[in-house]
């Protein structure tokens, strides 16, 4: 069943607050191997201009993709995710998530595409604080595998 | 002007410690009778722990963890990890495309593993120091 065109353009409600912890960026960043002082402590991502511990720079997938499910589980739009592949992501930075960030994430369609009995799906995820701050634009391209 | 090369192995382990860390449990990345019902080789990489070593590799040519102003990839090929203490490797390597007088620099990326591309159109573009 083809995706249904006209939610291109549609944005969603905005999710509920995401509290960005200290040790959920620790633990990304060990899980990525990345060393650098500043994913780890405190003192280090001060002295670099932030007030805590500084993010890597995939670390908002780990929001966006769990704030995407109101999008990819709406049953009106259709995505049969068993037949999911990721296609693009990209990040565009206003500035990077720190430790203590309160985040929100708002999900719009912005582009539904067929090519080769294939589908795609583009999404943009806007992701500012609760004071309205913006921190990062998330794109993805979700292709939803014909079946053969 | 290219960058020097950067070398990230991947094992099994580190698969399913990066499902922890993110989130994504999708099997596809830690069950090889899944992977295979899919159609797939066998377990793969989450692309995003791929671009997230790519990320490690741009934020070591900036010289700085929070230099990543901008960052995109294209999945074209998945990275196959074999269940044993081995793994795979992936070789990232970049070239400068572009430096702004507003102190950005931008880069392009090549990700391959086993020599064949995984990532096209990768692009990042950093902030750079001084």
């Amino acid at each position: 069943m083809p995706l249904d065109q006209s939610f291109v353009g549609r944005t969603y409600p905005p999710t509920a607050p995401y509290q960005v912890g200290r040790e959920k960026i620790r633990e990304f960043a060990t899980a990525i191997g990345a060393n650098d002082p500043a994913h780890h402590d405190p003192a280090a991502g001060r002295a670099l201009g932030h007030p805590d511990v500084v993010a890597p720079p995939t670390f908002p997938v780990a929001i966006t993709m769990a704030a995407s499910r109101q999008l990819v589980e709406d049953p009106a739009l259709g995505i049969d995710y068993s037949r999911v592949v990721h296609g693009d992501q990209r990040f565009a930075y206003t500035r990077p998530v720190v430790a203590g960030d309160e985040l929100i994430c708002v999900n719009t369609v912005e582009d539904i595409t067929s090519r080769g009995g294939h589908e795609f799906l583009t999404t943009r995820t806007d992701v500012s604080t609760t004071a309205g701050e913006p921190v990062v634009t998330v794109w993805s391209k979700l292709v939803v595998r014909g079946e053969a | 002007m290219e960058l020097p090369a950067q070398t990230f192995r991947v094992t099994r382990a580190d698969l399913v410690r990066y499902a922890g860390a993110s989130g994504d449990f999708n099997p596809i990345h830690w069950s090889d009778r899944f992977a295979t019902k899919v159609g797939l080789p066998g377990v793969i990489a989450h692309g995003m722990f791929t671009m997230a070593l790519v990320g490690r590799a741009v934020t070591a040519w900036a010289g700085s963890p929070d230099a990543v102003v901008d960052f995109g990839v294209r999945f074209t090929r998945p990275v196959v990890v074999p269940d044993d203490n081995v793994g795979t490797e992936i070789v990232v390597t970049a070239v400068v495309r572009e430096t702004t007088e507003e102190g950005l620099t931008r880069l392009d990326v090549t990700a391959t593993c086993l020599g064949e591309k995984v990532l096209s159109q990768a692009r990042a573009t950093v902030r750079t120091a001084g």
